[in-house]
C-alpha cells in the first residue's frame, strides 16, 4: 500500500528535474564505454570548437583597431592576464596559460549548457573533479619543486604563537586537502543545483494555475545562471590562482 | 488490512532519507548568511572608501566562494541522501 503512494507522488511532477543530467550515448543505445561518443562528448567539442572559434579565428587579423570578435577575445585575455597578476604575483604570470584554458573551458561549458535542451558538462562532478585534481596536482608539484620540503612551510605557521602551531598545523593540513573536493564541489554543485531548479519550474508550469508565475520564475532564474555561469568560471581561475600563489610564496 | 498502512525496511530506510535530505536544505541558510554578510561588508566599507573598492572586488570574490562552497557542502549531503543511500 505504500509503495502506491509512494509511486503516485513520483508521477505528480511531468518530468524529473534531474533526468537532464543522464548522460545518453548520442548514437544508438546500449551500455556507455570509455570509448562510447555521448552527449558529454558532444558538448566538450563543441566547448572546445567555440573557444577555437574566438580565440584563434577570431585573432586570425590581428587588426590594429580590433572588430567584434577580436575585441572579446583581447578582453578576456585581458582580464584573466590582470587577475592573475594581482592575485598570484608576477612570477604567477609563467602559469597564465594554464589558467586561461582552465576559465575558458569553464566559462565556455557553462554558457553552452544554458542553451534550451543543451546538456551542461561542468554539472559533472566527474568533470570538475578532474579540473579540480589537476589544479591541486599541478600546485603540489610546483611548490615541491620550487621549494623542496621548503614547501612544508606553508602548514606551519611561523607568524602565530608556538603553542598553537601544532594545532594550526593540523588544520591546515585538512583544509589543504580538502581543497579539490570543495574546488571541484563548488562548480559543480552550483551548474547542477541552477539547472535543476530550472526543471522543476518547469514542471510546474503544466499546472495551469501558477504556469504565469512559474514562467516568470523560469526567466529570473535563468538571468541569475547566466550571472553564475559567469562567476563560478571566475570563482574556479581565481582560486587557482590564490592556490598558486601559496605555492610559490608557502611562507606566510 | 483496513485502511492500515505499515512502513518498514527499505520504505523507513527511504522515510529517513527523504526527511534528512530536507533537513540537509537548512545549511543552504547558513551558506546565505554568509554569503550576505560578506557582501554587505564590502559594500559598507566600499562606501566609506569607494577609491579602494575597486582593487578588493576579487577578495570579495574569493570570499563568496569559501562561504558558499559549505552551502553546496549540504547540498551534496542531500543529493546523496535522495539517490545514494
Amino acid at each position: 500500500m505504500a509503495e502506491h503512494v509512494i509511486a503516485e507522488v513520483e508521477s505528480e511532477l511531468a518530468f524529473h528535474p534531474m533526468d537532464q543530467f543522464i548522460v545518453k550515448p548520442l548514437f544508438g543505445e546500449g551500455p556507455v564505454h570509455w570509448y562510447t561518443v555521448t552527449n558529454v562528448t558532444f558538448w566538450m567539442a563543441l566547448t572546445i570548437l567555440c573557444i577555437y572559434g574566438l580565440m584563434v579565428l577570431g585573432m586570425r587579423s590581428r587588426a590594429m583597431v580590433p572588430g567584434r570578435t577580436q575585441s572579446i577575445s583581447e578582453l578576456a585575455y585581458g582580464f584573466i592576464h590582470k587577475m592573475v597578476e594581482d592575485v598570484a604575483g608576477k612570477d604567477g604570470l609563467h602559469y597564465f596559460p594554464y589558467i586561461m584554458t582552465l576559465f575558458l573551458f569553464i566559462v565556455f561549458a557553462n554558457f553552452l549548457g544554458l542553451l534550451p535542451m543543451a546538456f551542461t558538462t561542468t554539472s559533472h562532478i566527474a568533470v570538475t573533479a578532474v579540473l579540480a585534481m589537476a589544479v591541486f596536482l599541478t600546485v603540489t608539484l610546483v611548490g615541491f619543486y620550487k621549494h623542496g620540503l621548503g614547501f612544508l612551510g606553508v602548514f606551519w605557521i611561523s607568524s602565530a604563537p608556538l603553542v598553537l602551531r601544532p594545532v594550526l598545523a593540523l588544520i591546515e593540513v585538512i583544509s589543504y586537502f580538502v581543497r579539490p573536493l570543495s574546488h571541484s564541489i563548488r562548480l559543480a554543485g552550483n551548474m547542477m543545483a541552477g539547472h535543476a531548479v530550472i526543471k522543476v519550474f518547469a514542471a510546474f508550469a503544466a499546472i495551469l494555475a501558477i504556469s504565469p508565475f512559474s514562467i516568470l520564475a523560469i526567466t529570473a532564474i535563468y538571468a541569475l545562471e547566466v550571472l553564475v555561469a559567469f562567476i563560478q568560471a571566475y570563482v574556479f581561475a581565481i582560486l587557482t590562482c590564490v592556490y598558486l600563489k601559496d605555492a610559490l610564496h608557502p611562507h606566510h | 488490512m483496513n485502511g492500515e498502512i505499515t512502513i518498514a525496511g527499505p520504505e523507513l530506510i527511504k522515510m529517513g532519507a527523504y526527511i534528512g535530505a530536507g533537513l540537509a536544505c537548512t545549511g543552504m541558510g547558513g551558506a546565505a548568511v554568509g554569503v550576505g554578510h560578506v557582501v554587505g561588508n564590502f559594500l559598507s566599507g566600499a562606501l566609506r572608501n569607494p577609491s579602494a573598492a575597486g582593487g578588493q572586488t576579487a577578495t570579495m570574490f574569493i570570499g563568496i566562494a569559501f562561504a558558499e562552497a559549505l552551502g553546496i557542502f549540504s547540498f551534496l549531503v542531500a543529493l546523496l541522501l535522495m539517490f545514494a543511500v
